[in-house]
């Protein structure tokens, strides 16, 4: 077929309309496809929105006040808001960084694949990934693992973790968790219980009462295995608690301090008076750190915001990297050689000619974000999937996940169409702006 | 030239596709013309749920049918999704003459579609003759009996690990109280009580309702599956406060709430019976035995024990659990062979071909407490067998779906909640009440 130039056309008047006619039968296809696709669906969404969960019954506009007077929705809502709010700024943010450095490095190519790589997995398996990156565990969890060996560098091991005074045996648990015994006369026995089995150190010896003058007293594990015995008293077969603190205190004064011997026994040569009383200071028996809880009601939606910064972050890298190399680099040595700096020529220079680029990317990202699903649906647990909730995410749920109720999800559809809309218009406004 | 010798390529392959096509379903016909018995040259064919082990067991039954009739029995898997599959079948004018079901929901769905045909007299005969009362009444809608209860599971069981219970030197409570003593007394022997699977949800629901059979009785446990009684009524309020006492007392529980909403099923079987063992018992239902024997490597009966779960407040210790039942379709194309199979499945013929095979139980007071392979798994079989018309289904098994059986929403996250602040039984009730009220309306 030849092609004939534009001078042809505006030549008759018939060979124009024969041409519409052509270009339409050329078009037709892909009309009907879009129309099959796109149209048909957001109207049916839009008419299935009005009825109720039968879908045969009409119901007006009673979909939509039900999603704005769910509480579920409007966490979903909220969510939304932040991840629009927070994600976009965040990867576009990022990607210019790395592509700035990159510029920088030697080895900017294996740098850059190594950023792009996550690009390639998909997002159920970066969620699957996630979720054990954010595993609360520190066995299983990368994160807490790091949290807790952090932790446990500048603290010291707790001896008996979880261990606690026997309940009904004259001992009080302090504010802090400290564990108070009064000595005023003379002698205290702090019957512990709760050690776990293996904590306690091969050297620990039978209990005995602690002989002497002064202060003195026991700290022993009171149980025998396999249960029977007095609770709260000195019976054969309860071990003593070696290695624990053991402060002496005068009111709210510590006076000295000492350690249990292997029976667990003590002695302070201070004689004793009315406000005596010894004290095991908690950090024996704090109960392990166990790390943050990434996945809990008030992280998980800024933990599942890093999994997709880690994820988009390459993509930005890669195109706002290719504006940068399409930049003038006129301007910016002009710049160096009026002395401004490196933060200068970032600021004032590189980000105001890139902003073409970022705006790109920034509002790709934004019209990504909107319709997120898949690592909310992937990462968060169960217990705390309506506290990680996003639009996409509930209407799914709403219409297939348990509740069968598309004439609400249609409606969460018709909303969420609504919502990003406006942002396509602004693109499609930028697209043509950018070609004239 | 590439087009060329690409073509005969495909069409020698579709030719093939049909052949092999055309080949599978005359070799499914041919077959079963050796015997000689009264449904000889039949085909009967059973869809269910189940696959691997538990297929290869449930074709065991249907081999011992075949020899006792002579008919052939082609067994379908149908996946999670059993509705979707019979209801396709069945508008494809090609329904299965039989299908395993598990809820009492799901036949009440399907007769009310019009899909089953009501079992013969002579299937309901047998179940009068071999079952309690309750097994013929969950497979009975609008006072027609569709569905035969072949297998059941006991929900009702608590799991320990034995060398926990001998440091500690408790034995298995019989009530709730003693249960709650002997919790504690493991905790002061450095080993938590409860392994809870907050995060799972289900493991959940099973623990309320275990609670409130017991304590609110068989009638009332019916009207709140119903939902003809709120979930604000007092019943629950107890019920809940009750369930709080474990729930809320962080000694009791592994890792506090906090961390029971973090354990997922697996997990809280592994932390009682793992290498390092974490807790000292775990509540869930008799399936926990192949968890225990199959990936934890421990022996069932030896290392892991199961008691029944503890009557609470002087009630009758609670049965709760499970059950598949047969029903036939109509449109069946051997109706006569599909009502015949369902009264052999009635029988304690069929029903001790699995249960010696393992994995099963029987709700047939007539299956012979012997036939099964070990002493737990006739200790749930007696159990149910004894619980008689006390026995029942799991209420969110009958509650719709969005209430009782999706995660993250309705039953599930209230109880999640009500985990991670037990002192709020009022907030708790209230919330379950509002998602049961907007689930059961649908």
């Amino acid at each position: 077929m030849s092609l004939r130039s534009p001078r042809g056309d505006r030549a008759s008047g018939g060979a124009l309309r024969r041409h519409r006619g052509l270009a339409l039968l050329f078009v037709l296809p892909a009309l009907l496809l879009l129309g099959a696709l796109v149209v048909y669906p957001i109207g049916y969404s839009v008419a299935r929105s009005l009825f109720d969960a039968t879908g045969h019954r009409f119901v007006g506009l009673d979909n939509y006040s039900a999603a704005f007077t769910d509480s579920a929705t409007l966490t979903a809502v909220r969510n939304n808001a932040i991840w629009v709010a927070v994600a976009p700024a965040l990867v576009t943010a990022i990607g210019l960084v790395f592509a700035v450095l990159t510029e920088k490095i030697r080895w900017a190519t294996a740098f850059k694949l190594l950023v792009f790589m996550p690009m390639a997995i998909s997002f159920l398996a970066a969620g699957i990934i996630f979720r054990m990156v954010y595993d609360a565990d520190p066995q299983r969890g990368v994160l807490n693992a790091a949290a807790v060996s952090v932790h446990d560098t500048f603290t010291d091991q707790p001896s008996y973790p979880g261990a606690r005074p026997r309940p009904g045996a004259g001992l009080e648990r302090a504010e802090g968790g400290d564990v108070q015994a009064s000595a005023a006369t003379g002698t205290a026995l702090l019957p512990l219980v709760g050690v776990q089995p293996g904590a306690l150190p091969a050297t620990a010896r039978a209990a005995r009462p602690a002989g002497g003058d002064g202060v003195r007293g026991t700290v022993f594990l009171d149980f025998v295995p396999g249960g029977g015995g007095h609770p709260g008293q000195l019976d054969p077969g309860k071990k003593g608690l070696p290695g624990i603190e053991v402060q002496l205190r005068d009111g709210a004064r510590t006076i000295a301090t000492t350690t249990t011997a292997d029976d667990g026994t003590f002695r302070f040569s201070a004689a004793p008076s009315a406000t005596t009383s010894v004290v095991l200071p908690a950090a024996d028996f704090a109960a392990p750190y166990r790390g943050i809880d990434w996945l809990g009601p008030s992280f998980v939606t800024p933990a599942i915001i890093g999994a997709y910064t880690w994820i988009w972050a390459g993509f930005a890298m890669v195109i706002i990297g290719a504006g940068l190399a399409n930049l003038p680099r006129e301007t910016i040595e002009a710049a160096r050689i009026d002395g401004a700096g490196e933060w200068q020529i970032f600021r004032r220079i590189t980000v105001p000619q890139l902003a073409p680029v970022l705006g790109v990317v920034f509002i790709t990202m934004v019209i990504n974000v909107m319709k997120i699903f898949d690592l909310v649906y992937i990462i968060a647990p169960g217990p705390v999937q309506q506290n990680a909730d996003v639009l996409a995410l509930r209407l799914y749920l709403v219409s297939f996940g348990g509740g069968n109720d598309q004439g609400l999800g249609s409606a969460l559809s018709v909303l969420l169409l609504l919502l990003v809309v406006p942002v396509m218009l602004l693109n499609i406004r930028r697209f043509r702006g950018s070609r004239s | 030239m590439r087009l060329r010798r690409t073509l005969p390529a495909l069409a020698a392959s579709v030719v093939l596709a049909a052949t092999a096509t055309a080949c599978g379903s005359s070799g499914g016909g041919s077959e079963g013309e050796s015997t000689t018995q009264e449904l000889k040259g039949q085909t009967l064919t059973v869809a269910a749920v189940w696959s691997g082990t538990e297929q290869e067991n449930f074709k065991k039954v249907l081999d011992a049918f075949t020899a006792k009739t002579g008919a052939t029995v082609s067994y379908t898997s149908t996946g999670d999704n059993l509705s979707t599959v019979v209801g396709s079948k069945i508008e494809g004018g090609d329904p299965m003459d039989v299908v395993m079901v598990a809820q009492p929901g799901v036949i009440k769905q399907f007769a009310d579609k019009g899909w089953l045909a009501p079992l013969s007299p002579a299937v309901t005969g047998a179940a009068k003759k071999n079952y309690a009362g309750i097994w013929s009444s969950l497979g009975t809608v609008n006072g027609t009996q569709y569905g035969l209860y072949f297998k059941a599971a006991d929900k009702s069981t608590i799991w320990y690990g034995t060398t926990a219970f001998q440091n500690a030197g408790v034995q298995p409570p019989a009530t709730f109280d003693d249960l709650l003593k002997a919790g504690r007394t493991l905790s002061d022997s450095g080993t938590p009580a409860f392994s809870i699977a907050g995060q799972a949800g289900w493991p959940l629901t099973d623990w309320f309702e275990n609670v409130y059979l017991s304590q609110a009785g068989p009638e009332l446990y019916d009207k709140l599956a119903r939902h003809e009684i709120p979930w604000t009524d007092p019943s629950v309020i107890k019920a809940l406060t009750t369930l709080g006492k474990v729930f809320g007392d962080q000694q009791l529980v592994a890792g506090g709430g906090q961390g029971a909403l973090q354990t997922d099923f697996p997990t809280s079987v592994q932390q009682v019976f793992g290498p390092q063992p974490k807790a000292a018992m775990t509540y869930e239902g008799d399936f926990v035995g192949g968890v225990i024997a199959s990936e934890l490597k421990k022996q069932v009966g030896t290392d892991a024990k199961v008691f029944p779960f503890p009557a609470v407040d002087g009630g009758k210790a609670p049965v709760m659990g499970a059950g598949d039942a047969a029903v036939v379709l109509k449109g069946a194309k051997h109706p006569e062979a599909a009502q015949k199979f369902v009264e052999f499945l009635a029988g304690p013929e069929a029903a001790a071909v699995w249960a010696k095979a393992g994995g099963f139980i029987s709700p047939n007071k007539a299956v012979d407490p012997s036939v099964y392979p070990d002493d737990t798994t006739r200790q749930f079989a007696e159990s149910v067998i004894d619980a008689g018309d006390a026995f029942r289904f799991d209420m969110s098994d009958q509650a719709p779906a969005a209430f009782g059986g999706t995660a993250g929403q309705g039953e599930w996250k209230d109880l999640q909640d009500f985990l991670a602040n037990p002192s709020d039984v009022q907030g708790a009730a209230a919330k379950l009440e509002a998602d049961a009220a907007k689930a059961y309306k649908g």
